[in-house]
């Protein structure tokens, strides 16, 4: 296929949007570099769908600047800007056959008709979808429906390509397959994405960069793995993977790494800029070691308020000191029963210091 | 985006430098003017000679034709674009309309003018080609340099949508209302004065009591009130009935009480009136055969007060039904079976979960009887007898003797109070509440039984009342065929034949039925009516379900208003407005075109709202992002989608325009006489046989013309599954031999 992509760059300077008295998006700046896929990430009314529309041009900035491929778009409409959209429904036209679905920005566009149906059909092979271009959307499955709304976005090789959930309407099982492919394709023709899901996994998985969004502002900015180790603040620790919240203390600390308190026990993190003092501490569930309590051992004394069997995994819910703890283990052999006295340790490979 | 105003600008120069500027005499459409005098008669020249006549005052229309040159190589961006197109075309259209209105057929309008500048000697008519042209490019110059300006994104298509759309309700809705409100208070000597209003209004003609007491007759605003009342309490109470037995009984027949609801939209609004004197006045057969057998002398109780009632109740009952049926059905099932597993009996959860649910849908269909109660004209013009109300109080008013415009402007005042304030009750009162149980997702259960003595009721009313309707439209189709209903019943074709005789003479056909002239005036003006009604009204179910601008509300509260608009009103109204310059349309086929227009589109507005809503808006989104413009996404992704609703609004604005005869009957004239107006006359006559058969000739049209479009979209939903039945087959193989790489 040959598609002239010109990947390009998105930024956005102090952008806000208010509808009303009511602002959706509040003085945010970033920037998207050529051929990446970032994900716009949050839970539902972050603001992340209205940014992704302010890049398609459906919404515009009541103030900043929005540049695309370094060109200021701020005032231009959505017709004339050079990105094209995934919608979450992918609002095929169910009056048009998929080739004509895919032809229709070309059309419109002024190509040729016959030229437009060549790009069409080279479109659909592209997602594996060549020889469909004679059905109707309502004749394809959803997966292929999906791959419909892609190709038709691509075939007009925007400098963009803007996906919204894309994958929120396919079953839990073609979902990861799909994730892959849409990857796959973006990484083969050096696309730049903007990605908008509310899933965090999904995010993980597809994602060079992520930006979490919340309450209308960034949360926090970087690479998956990033974002994961290190959070910024307790809502994105909690946000991506789940995380238990635990207070305690900074006893001891340098650039690199502090000495952190937690009840009566003593853990050793990479520091992130904190001083000595009372901290938050983020765990994850499966990094909580439960033991049957015995007298001699150090851990925190606790108890078991449920145990969940899930086949590979079991939830814990445990009465502790620090709070009601949620944990995961794997060790399924040895299930403790609700009601059990147990001791808690952390392992320091699943706990990160709150920065804030 | 990448179209300039300057084809805009070419029409008004166009209009000002070359066409008549003036209305012809002999009609838009008459071309003798081309070698009559063209161009410098005075009446056929264009402005730019005009103004070299005697017309000096059109002069400064050169300034926004030119001004806008100066920008012509700028971009849009380019803020001096936006603010010289806004000043040219504001200024061009305000001046344009200004000394329109300004300087009539007898010279300045206004004293003030008159003393500002002295006794004008000359005169202007109404608005032709010219002039039309020109205000048409000054309005897409001044929504162009509004667009330019950032307004609506920058669209310059729904910016214009939007301004024309407010430039024609402006000048065909509120204008006629405004000038009804004024030429209320302006007394015999042509003076404005508060007292006129107020002597015609405060009269015991409109609010007289006597009736109370005495045998007197009440005033006819209370005699229109009380019959509202009544009807809207009948057709509600029956419509309920009916919305119960087809939804919540086994009742065998209730599929067919569906073809009730098509009935008033198909029945021009005198005919059951009509129908009800062959059976039940003085010498109708009902009467006749109860006055032989109980040996009574055959009374006149059917015109007034019980026959105008039972003609409306008969008429509107359908309308109550399918408002109701909506109401009745969107009550949810999973509700009713709440209540009744938590131990409700049948009578109570109707009565206390159904019915509190359906209130709004039937305080609704309450106020939608008043209304159509207090707009009806055919009814009581037919049946009134002594019993006066305000709609044909109106008409006599202008038509009668007394020709007393203040008058009918007071009456119409009056009876506008009347629909306004239901309608106004029924947008704040029901607007924000919502009861509908319906949600997007599909909702299981069954709707719960009728308690069996309610069942009982609801039977024995709805079933002798359906009879009745039934024996009604009998009468009708029956009527036509019998030399003399009642004294003469034996068969005749000759009603037929006076109407719609066909002859041969010389060797070629010869329409010479007496009805065939209004008959193909009627079917031609309603064809020319129904696509524009339609375009009209999608495109503002358009730019109100899918656009957001600053004003929506009062935009869709004026494209609403004319519902509210009785018809009487409108057709005095129409007379008012647009019998002097610079709109100068009574006597043409425009100005019944144009009613219908106005009266008809929030048909077209509601049934585009209802079907737009349920198309999905990212599918403009995407056609957007795909790089089409607004006009192109409507245009190839829209309208495609809404095929039914344009049909279906084409149908309706057709058949209504038919059916029409309140307003109609202020604006025929003999050049253009509409069937209804021509049945009336009949009626007045005396001449039954005809005026019903001519009836029945426009339902069966009318029938026919439903029906073959119903059969159309039918065939093309059929089409459309042929195309998906091979599905299973496909899917496995596809037809096309290209080599398939995944298969999902």
């Amino acid at each position: 296929m040959s598609l002239q992509l010109q990947a390009g760059s998105v930024t956005f300077e102090n952008v806000t949007k208010n509808y009303g008295a009511v602002t959706a998006i509040d003085n945010v700046s970033f920037s998207i570099e050529p051929g990446h896929l970032v994900t716009l990430l949050g839970p539902s009314g972050c603001g992340k769908t209205t940014t992704l529309r302010m890049i398609a041009g459906l919404e515009h900035a009541s103030s900043g600047r929005i540049l695309i491929g370094g060109k200021d778009v701020t005032s231009l409409p959505a017709t004339d800007r050079d990105v094209s959209m995934v919608f979450q429904s992918y609002a095929l036209f169910p009056h048009m056959t998929v080739g004509e679905n895919v032809a229709y920005g070309l059309n419109v566009g002024g190509l040729k008709a016959s030229e437009a149906t060549e790009r069409a059909e080279e479109g659909l092979a592209l997602v594996g979808l060549a020889g469909y271009a004679s059905r109707l959307p309502s004749e394809l499955s959803g997966g292929q429906q999906q791959r419909v709304a892609v190709a038709r976005a691509l075939v007009l090789e925007p400098e963009v390509l803007l996906l919204d959930e894309p994958l929120s309407n396919l079953d839990a099982k073609l979902r990861r397959k799909v994730r892959e492919e849409i990857r796959d394709l973006q990484q083969n023709l050096g696309l730049t994405a903007v990605y908008v899901t509310h899933d965090q996994e999904e995010a993980l998985a597809v994602s060079d960069r992520i930006i979490v969004m919340n309450r209308s502002v960034i949360a926090q900015e970087g690479t998956p793995r990033e974002l994961y180790e290190a959070p910024a603040s307790a809502f994105i620790a909690d946000f991506i993977g789940d995380a238990n919240l635990v207070t305690g203390e900074v006893t001891q600390s340098n650039q690199k790494t502090a000495k952190v308190r937690i009840e009566s026990v003593e853990y050793e993190l990479p520091n992130r800029g904190l001083g000595n003092g009372s901290t938050q501490i983020a765990i994850r569930p499966d990094s909580i070691l439960l033991e049957p309590a015995s007298a001699n051992q150090a851990g925190i004394k606790g108890s078991v308020t449920h145990s969940t069997y899930l086949g590979n995994q079991i939830h814990y819910s445990v009465d502790s000191p620090l709070g009601e703890l949620f944990v995961v283990d794997y060790r399924i052999e040895n299930a403790i029963k609700a009601g059990s006295d147990i001791s808690i340790t952390f392992a320091t490979k699943g706990m990160s210091l709150i920065a804030s | 985006m990448r179209t300039s105003f300057f084809p805009w600008l070419i029409m008004g120069w166009i209009g000002f430098a070359i066409l008549p500027w003036y209305a012809l005499e002999d009609g838009f459409w008459a071309f003798e003017w081309l070698i009559d005098g063209y161009p410098f008669d005075s009446d056929y020249a264009p402005a730019l000679l005009q103004i070299f006549q005697d017309k000096g005052w059109l002069l400064p229309l050169f300034f926004p034709l030119l001004l806008p040159l100066r920008v012509f190589n700028r971009i849009k961006s380019d803020p001096k674009y936006a603010s010289t197109l806004i000043i040219s075309g504001g200024f061009g259209l305000a001046y344009l309309l200004g000394q329109g209105f300004s300087v009539g057929i007898s010279g300045w309008e206004f004293d003030t003018l008159e003393s500002l500048f002295g006794t004008l000697e000359t005169r202007q008519y109404g608005m032709g080609y010219g002039a039309l042209l020109t205000a048409g490019s000054f309005l897409i110059l001044l929504t162009t340099g509004l667009a330019a300006a950032g307004n609506l994104r920058g669209d310059v298509f729904v910016t214009s949508a939007i301004g024309i759309v407010v430039a024609l309700v402006a000048t065909f809705v509120f204008l006629p209302v405004g000038k009804i409100l004024v030429s209320a208070f302006v007394n015999d000597e042509g003076l404005y004065a508060l007292s006129t209003f107020t002597d015609n209004f405060f009269t015991q003609k409109i609010w007289g009591v006597e009736c109370l007491s005495t045998s007197v007759s009440c005033g006819v605003g209370l005699n229109s009130f009380f019959l509202a009342i009544l009807t809207a309490t009948s057709t509600t109470l029956l419509g309920l009935g009916f919305a119960l037995v087809a939804t919540r009984t086994d009742f065998r027949w209730k599929k067919s009480l569906r073809i009730l609801t098509i009935l008033p939209i198909i029945t021009p609004p005198f005919v059951i009136g009509l129908a009800l004197i062959l059976l039940l006045g003085r010498s109708g057969t009902i009467t006749q055969f109860v006055a032989d057998l109980l040996n009574i002398e055959a009374g006149r109780w059917l015109y007034g007060l019980p026959g105008i009632w039972l003609a409306q109740t008969l008429s509107f009952t359908p309308i109550a039904f399918l408002v109701l049926i909506g109401v009745v059905e969107g009550v949810s099932p999973s509700m009713e079976e709440a209540s009744q597993t938590l131990g409700a009996s049948r009578w109570h959860t109707f009565k206390q979960v159904s019915l509190p649910l359906m209130r709004p849908g039937i305080a609704n269909a309450f106020l939608i009887g008043f209304i159509e109660s207090m707009a009806d004209f055919g009814n009581p013009m037919v049946l009134g007898g002594n019993y006066d109300v305000l709609s044909t109080e109106i008409f006599f008013a202008i038509v009668g003797a007394q020709n007393d415009q203040s008058m009918a402007a007071v009456l119409a005042i009056t009876l506008l109070m009347f629909t306004l304030s239901a309608f106004f009750a029924q947008r704040i009162w029901l607007g924000k509440k919502s009861y509908t149980t319906v949600a997007g997702k599909a909702d299981s259960g069954i709707h719960a039984g009728m308690n069996p003595l309610l069942r009982r009721i609801c039977l024995c009313v709805t079933i002798p009342w359906a009879l009745f309707t039934l024996v009604i439209y009998g009468t009708v189709l029956f009527g036509g065929f019998v030399v003399n209903w009642g004294r003469n019943n034996s068969f005749t074709l000759q009603h037929y034949a006076e109407g719609f005789g066909i002859g041969w003479s010389e060797g070629s056909l010869v329409w010479e039925g007496a009805a065939w002239d209004s008959f193909w005036t009627t079917i031609t003006i309603s064809a020319i009516a129904a696509p524009l009604t339609a375009a009209l009204g999608l495109l503002t179910a358009y730019l109100l379900v899918r656009q957001k601008f600053g004003g929506k509300n009062i935009f869709e509260f004026g494209t609403m208003l004319s519902f509210a608009i009785p018809g009487t009103v409108i057709g005095v109204s129409y007379i008012l407005a647009f019998n002097v310059p610079p709109f100068e349309l009574t006597g043409t086929a425009a100005i019944l075109v144009l009613c219908f227009m106005f009266r008809n589109m929030p048909v077209g507005v509601r049934g585009g709202i209802a079907a737009m809503s349920q198309l999905d808006k990212s599918l403009d989104e995407a056609s957007l992002t795909l790089g089409a413009n607004s006009f192109t996404t409507l245009r190839k992704v829209i309208l495609p989608l809404l095929r039914p609703a344009i049909v279906a609004a084409l149908v309706y604005s057709f058949v209504r325009a038919i059916t029409s005869v309140s307003a109609v009957i202020f604006l025929v004239s003999a050049d253009h006489n509409m069937a209804t107006s021509y049945i009336i006359g009949l009626v007045e006559n005396g001449e039954y046989g005809i005026a019903i058969a001519y009836s029945s000739v426009l339902i069966f049209v009318m029938l026919s013309a439903i029906l073959l479009v119903q059969k159309a979209i039918g065939e093309r939903k059929l089409r459309r599954t042929n195309r998906l039945a091979p599905q299973s087959d496909t899917t496995k193989s596809p037809t096309n031999s290209a080599p398939m790489e995944k298969q999902a």
